[in-house]
């Protein structure tokens, strides 16, 4: 059947409530937020409209370079150890029968439902000294005292890998589901190892998918704020934690907003260049 | 973004609620012109719960006028919310309980109605620092309740309490300390002041505060948590696993009185106070009637009963109190306390934040 081309305006109407909604929650108050990044902050006051780059002056600087930097790094670091540890999983996973896969998703869903608080209270018990993980190793004679590994990046790491990895293996599940099992196969018939056709098949067969999935980690992992502050030190908060300080306790409104902006441009920028070297490895 | 599309969407419901508000206000007046009521804000949770309690219900029968309390949000949201309820002519709430720094931030933009001290005859008990003042002269506020915050301790880890804030600069206490994560709510600038510089007064110059922050930068090899979340530092104080720090002198207290194993201490250079004010917005029209809560609550019997209900510290004199010793011991102390400099966290709020941040994360 040969799709026609819209032909007046109503044939564009299904498109108009997706439009809008775009526009009323994402448009509009990142519009918002633009606009009220070039306001003059009024110490012990709030803001007034103008326009003025004093905001992004104050960010420019080595100091909120290096959080900016951090966070950049920690976001990476999140991302490629939830795939390194995802794709293995759910590659096993999807050989399950049906009934296995899905009590196994469905626990993974339910940790899901856990929030952010939760996860970093229990991790921070975990990691603690007094109740934590160490005590079990000492008991069992593997170490002479328990100590406490958290605050730490560590700890950090493990909080958010721990949060992000539910949606690393739902995302990457679909793709390794539908994956053609012949191509395994031939690699099987032809001598290979398993081991060495994951990694020599079915890895580059999911190139598109698993940059995809690196994407959305990394983003999922930048907007963290939470863990950083319960599991790890000052020097282990990201910028999203900043920022938070600034338009919560601050009340310093067009300073968030500039460190916010700045935020997602560094991220777009970043995710722009993945996909540009992503299109020329292709072609190549 | 999230927070500015809250922020929106707050502001839009505040002049929503406000119109809707006197429409609801105007037309009961008409119907029951003699019935007074008083709309009073306070900080949601556990001080809203205790007030409705054992506050409002005592001053509705001595006064006759009727109190419907609004959980305010603490931080500055609520000011913000006011200001600009304000601005139509709206008044979520006639009196509210507003922070210090909130206090200053509203008389710039002559938000509180100036009080009339003629018609507060109780407000002579209390204590000088507690009366909020326009830089004129004016009475913008009346202090409502008082805490403090103190030095405290897990005595299964500490078995002698400690007698000085110079504790945390002890070297013998490396990664044990809990410090409250912001320069505008753990005051810790002011402790390093009064310790070791004299007093206060050496945050005067921007020269001084420097030397005071190099002073308070030695304190971080101590620190294991920098917390804005009480409940982690709580816990953590419970269990030893984070045995010494700053915290709420009332909530250690009633810790303590629970079998657990901490104590709050006033070191010799004295607890930090912070407190809290009445306010009027100028938008209200209930003059009259926020004189009379206003007196009310400044009169020394129902700050004993705030003593004893609420855990807060009196804001009158102690001599006027008929708390024993102990009741008065659980909320407050006879050493000097020591006071934040509210000045500085408005004139100077960008400069500490940013030195304060580049300290502790740097």
């Amino acid at each position: 059947m040969k799709r026609e081309a819209p032909q007046s305006i109503a044939d564009y109407g299904p498109l108009f409530f997706p439009a809008g909604m775009l526009l009323v929650f994402f448009v509009v108050p990142f519009g918002t937020m633009i606009a009220v990044s070039f306001f003059q902050r009024q110490q012990g006051g709030f803001y007034t409209p103008a326009f003025v780059l004093s905001n992004y002056e104050r960010f420019l600087t080595v100091f909120f370079g290096g959080v900016l930097g951090f966070s950049l790094m920690l976001a990476v670091t999140v991302a490629v150890c939830c795939v390194v540890l995802a794709l293995p999983f759910t590659y096993l996973l999807s050989k399950l029968p049906r009934r296995l896969q899905v009590i196994w998703l469905v626990a993974l869903l339910s940790v899901l439902s856990l929030s952010e608080v939760i996860i970093g209270f229990a991790w921070s018990t975990l990691f603690s000294r007094t109740a934590g993980i160490t005590n079990i190793l000492v008991q069992l004679g593997l170490m002479k005292q328990a100590v406490a590994l958290s605050p730490s990046f560590g700890a950090v790491l493990t909080g958010m890998v721990y949060q992000a990895l539910p949606y690393t293996v739902l995302v990457l599940y679909p793709a390794l589901v539908r994956l053609d099992p012949t191509l395994m196969e031939a690699a099987r018939t032809l001598g290979s190892s398993p081991v060495r056709a994951f990694f020599n098949v079915l890895v580059p067969a999911l190139r598109n998918t698993i940059m995809a999935t690196l994407i959305m980690v990394f983003i999922f992992a930048l907007g963290s704020y939470l863990l950083p502050q319960i599991l790890g030190r000052p020097q282990h908060w990201t910028l999203s934690v900043l920022i938070t300080d600034q338009a919560i306790y601050q009340s310093n409104m067009p300073f968030a907003a500039a460190m916010a902006v700045f935020l997602v441009l560094v991220t777009l920028g970043l995710v722009a260049l993945t996909l540009l070297i992503g299109r020329k490895g292709e072609k190549a | 973004m999230d927070t500015i599309l809250k922020k929106a969407v707050t502001r839009r419901a505040v002049l929503a609620a406000g119109a809707l508000g006197t429409a609801m206000l105007a037309m009961p007046s008409v119907l029951r012109a003699q019935d007074k009521s008083l709309k009073v804000g306070v900080y949601g949770g556990y001080f809203k719960n205790s007030f409705d309690k054992n506050i409002f219900p005592e001053f509705t029968k001595a006064t006759g006028i009727a109190v419907e309390s609004v959980a305010e949000p603490t931080g500055e949201a609520w000011l913000v919310q006011l200001e600009q309820a304000a601005k139509a002519g709206a008044a979520p709430a006639d009196i509210s309980m507003m922070s210090q720094v909130a206090m200053i931030k509203g008389q710039s933009t002559e938000l509180w109605t100036p009080l009339d001290a003629a018609k507060l005859p109780n407000s002579k008990n209390l204590l000088d620092r507690f009366i909020n003042k326009y830089p004129d002269g004016r009475i913008a506020g009346i202090g409502a309740v008082a805490w403090y915050i103190t030095l405290v301790t897990n005595t299964d880890v500490f078995k002698e309490a400690p007698t000085s804030w110079q504790a945390f600069w002890d070297p013998a206490n490396a990664d044990k300390l809990g410090l409250l994560a912001l320069v505008s709510n753990s005051f810790l600038l002011e402790v390093t002041a009064k310790t070791f510089f004299g007093g206060t007064n050496a945050l005067d110059t921007e020269e001084g505060i420097l030397k005071v922050f190099d002073k308070l930068a030695e304190v971080k090899p101590n620190v294991r948590l920098w917390y804005r979340d009480e409940a982690q530092f709580e816990q953590a104080l419970k269990s030893g696993e984070i045995p010494m720090g700053q915290y709420y002198h009332d909530v250690t207290g009633l810790a303590a009185s629970e079998g657990h194993p901490v104590r709050s201490t006033f070191p010799k250079e004295g607890g930090i106070q912070d407190s809290g004010c009445w306010a009027l917005s100028r938008a209200s029209k209930k003059v009259d009637e926020a004189h009379i809560f206003i007196d009310y609550m400044s009169q020394p019997a129902i700050q004993a009963t705030l003593s004893r209900k609420v855990g807060t510290a009196p804001t009158v004199k102690r001599e006027l109190l008929d708390l024993s010793d102990k009741e008065f011991a659980a909320v407050s102390s006879d050493i000097e306390p020591i006071l934040p400099r509210y000045d500085l966290l408005t004139s100077k709020a960008d400069f500490l934040n940013q030195k304060w941040t580049e300290l502790i994360v740097g």
